[in-house]
């Protein structure tokens, strides 16, 4: 292979973001060697099991896809401002809503929602740690390698350009040569590892290690939805990892599962896509559905309303999540029977999730509502989401379906769901819970200030889309005709409206580094469950002594009485895990296996493969059980924490 | 907990070593053996059905029946069966039902069709 093929060449956007990758990791690198981070980096960081400093790594890793997802948004919506832009060419754009789609959900909401479950989750059972921490940091590091892969595509290779669903035919080997296509199956077939590995870390941490005394209905909200999307997690995944290794089976040995030559079913991928895809929109909405919940409960100064409603409604929801996979394809040419079976299941699903809107509405009834920057999120969340839901039931339908069918009309279906339901949970969530990661709050202020750019943008941006794609306007179009130009306007500068508001959020986190108050307490909202009582910053074994639970808000209850975490009297030695660096070694090998496959280079993956499996030998024999903080160190770090 | 301190886990080796040994038999019955279709299909399903009861009893605790929470998981068992009759009825249905396989016939009526019309061509 010639270079000029290994690298990308001839677009000067991408060499522009050749250049700028260069730098930053020159500049990465110069600030860590000036100011000698590199030992700290590893023995902090990189080696880490503890669930918070993995969460924190997980969300500062999603926030920077979600800039680069968020340029892939901007520049389509630049090319489609006018008709005859020539800002992408047609293959270009493809390349970019591909990469769009793809990073916004499974390097970006997944990895967002997961960050905020690990460092929330332990803490509100009252757990020291997840089940399997060592899993936890593989699962990590699998996700980064895997978007990492995933993102290298446009500089090194081509980006895959058949769409984040990657239908078959069109993303089959006869169609898409080349390593583009690839690097979507490898880059997800990776980061999957990790995301199965964490859903069955949360089903177990959860069943297994909450504090004594919680019962399952007893559970916050949030510790709820990440169990159920858990079981999701764990029965939806491996059938994306089926369909995935078959298409690299189709793409890099030459067989037939999805060709039209040989008696291929390109239409089965189609089938098993959705059939992971459905489920996994719910497993990016019930978590934040679950993050509203806390929010709203806190700041209306509430119980949450109709808890064991809410609880039903999402086991509801995940149940029929795997019933509905067909409406992605009511086109595909099924007949009516089949349309109509899951036309009907679809709609069913707008029950359960009335029934948490209005569970919302109730706890806000009559109370005290304190307008903070989390809580405008919540509260935006609510209609816009209903704006969302309401046209997904149209496009439920599947009759008028036909007519839906992709058009501007479901792009802005979805992105009135997943952006209004995931985007705003994941700000609502990292601005609440912001305190207790960092030690300080984010100035409410400038976070207002970029709730309102965004959510307005928001609107200016996906609303006219419904229109423009009732007056005809397919998705995934490159150019656009004359009388669809005024709605795009707007909705373009929607999008930059958007873009603003994340520039004045990201500038919020460095002013609030500088200049915000330090916290002193752990409670930084007044709280109801228990990460509040923990202290800010916390102890890396989170709870000195488990509180005994016996109620829904535990640490409300706990406030009253005038308990703490540190019951001094009570003291035993904590056993943790220790810190190890073989998950990043392990999944960087792996990393290494799926670039040679991607390249189709099969010996050089091979070896990788073997190095993996060495990994694995290492893990099997490796007897460290970890050690035991003593009392006295205990003590020490809960006097400094709590000014004792 | 006195299981995990064995250092030598005998039963997941001898399990990891057979499901190897099925998966490379089904392979060769597959492309080496030169049986009927119909034979390498029953052959493999019946290696398949080996193959997860092995799983099963080698590396999924159905065995630990004193584990610690005394009892099978017959409850995720039952939504792994559920999920999997999902999955294949499921596909079945949207893959197969209303849409028209039955090529011959199609091509029979239009036969027929044209034949009436020579017929009346005829007359």
């Amino acid at each position: 292979m010639q270079l000029d093929e290994f690298f990308v060449t001839g677009e000067p956007l991408i060499y522009g973001a050749m250049v700028s990758i260069v730098l930053v990791s020159a500049a990465i690198l110069f600030i860590l060697t000036y100011y000698k981070k590199w030992k700290w980096l590893w023995r902090e960081w990189l080696t880490t099991v503890d669930h918070k400093k993995i969460g924190i790594m997980y969300i500062l890793s999603a926030l920077a896809m979600l800039f680069r997802g968020g340029v892939d948004a901007l520049m389509m919506r630049t090319q489609l401002a006018f008709p005859d832009m020539n800002f992408l060419n047609s293959q270009h754009y493809n390349e970019i809503f591909t990469t769009h789609g793809t990073v916004m959900i499974i390097f970006m909401a997944m990895p967002f929602l997961i960050g905020l479950m690990n460092v929330v989750v332990p803490l509100q059972i009252g757990a020291r740690d997840v089940a399997f921490p060592y899993l936890n940091a593989m699962s990590f590091w699998s996700f980064l390698f895997g978007a990492l892969l995933f993102n290298i595509s446009f500089v090194i290779g081509g980006s895959p350009d058949a769409g984040w669903t990657s239908y078959t035919p069109l993303a089959g080997a006869a169609m898409s040569p080349g390593p583009g296509q690839n690097f979507y199956l490898l880059g997800l077939q990776l980061s999957g590892i990790g995301t199965l590995a964490t859903g069955i870390n949360f089903m177990v941490t959860i069943i297994k290690m909450r504090a004594p005394g919680m019962k399952m209905f007893q559970m916050p909200i949030f510790t709820w939805s990440t169990f159920v999307t858990s079981f999701i997690i764990v029965f939806a995944f491996p059938i994306l990892t089926v369909a995935l290794a078959l298409m690299t089976i189709d793409r890099i040995f030459g067989a037939q599962f999805f060709t039209l030559t040989g008696e291929g079913l390109p239409m089965m991928w189609a089938n098993l896509f959705w059939m992971w895809g459905h489920p996994e929109v719910y497993i990016v909405i019930l978590p934040a559905f679950g993050i509203f919940s806390e929010v709203i409960a806190t700041f209306a100064r509430k119980q949450l309303f109709g808890y064991k409603a809410m609880v039903w409604s999402m086991i509801l929801i995940a149940g029929l999540s795997f019933l509905v996979w067909v409406h992605h394809f009511f086109t595909m040419g099924a007949g009516a029977f089949v349309n109509s079976v899951f036309s009907v299941s679809t709609m069913l699903i707008a029950v359960p999730t009335g029934v948490k809107i209005f569970n919302w509405l109730g706890t806000l009834y009559k109370s005290k509502i304190q307008a903070t920057t989390a809580m405008m999120w919540s509260l935006a969340f609510i209609p816009s989401f209903v704006i969302g839901g309401v046209t997904g039931v149209m496009l439920g339908m599947a009759a008028a379906d036909y007519q839906f069918h992709n058009s501007y009309f479901l792009v802005a279906h979805f992105h009135y769901v997943l952006i209004s339901g995931t985007v705003f949970a994941c700000f609502s969530g990292l601005v609440y819970w912001y305190p207790k990661m960092f030690g300080h709050k984010l100035n409410e202020k400038i976070g207002k200030l970029s709730f309102w750019f965004f959510v307005i943008g928001f609107h200016v941006c996906f609303f006219p889309q419904y229109f423009v794609g009732l007056d005809g306007m397919p998705r995934r179009t490159f150019a656009i005709v004359l009388e669809w130009m005024p709605l795009n306007i707007i909705s373009t500068c929607g999008a930059f409206l958007m873009g603003a508001g994340f520039a004045i959020f990201i500038y919020n986190v460095y002013y609030s580094f500088r200049y915000s108050k330090r916290e002193t307490t752990g409670d930084s909202w007044d709280g109801r469950t228990l990460e509040w009582a923990t202290p800010t910053p916390v102890p890396f074994y989170n709870f000195a002594t488990v509180p005994h639970i016996r109620s829904n808000d535990a640490y409300v209850e706990m406030k009253s009485k005038g308990e703490t975490t540190f019951d001094e009297k009570n003291l035993e030695p904590i056993h943790m895990p220790s810190n190890t660096g073989q998950p990043i070694i392990m999944m960087a090998i792996m990393f290494m296996a799926s670039f040679f496959l991607v390249f189709e280079w099969i010996w050089l993956a091979i070896a990788s493969l073997i190095g993996v499996i060495i990994m694995m030998v290492i893990r099997s024999f490796d007897y460290d059980d970890g050690f035991h903080v003593e009392v006295d160190e205990i003590k020490r770090t809960e006097r400094s924490a709590r000014g004792l | 907990m006195t299981e995990q301190r064995k250092r030598i886990p005998v039963q997941h080796l001898v399990g990891f070593v057979l499901s190897i040994a099925l998966t490379l038999l089904a392979a060769w019955a597959a492309l080496g053996s030169g049986l009927p279709t119909l034979w390498i299909i029953i052959a493999i399903l019946t290696l398949a059905v080996i193959q997860a009861g092995i799983q099963l009893f080698m590396f999924m605790h159905m065995v630990e029946f004193k584990s610690q929470n005394g009892h099978v998981p017959w409850n995720m068992m039952l939504h792994g069966f559920v999920l999997a009759a999902i999955l294949v009825a499921g596909s079945l249905f949207t893959m197969s039902f209303g849409f028209s396989h039955d090529h011959d016939e199609e091509d029979h009526n239009q036969h027929e069709q044209q034949e009436q019309q020579e017929q009346h061509g005829g007359h």
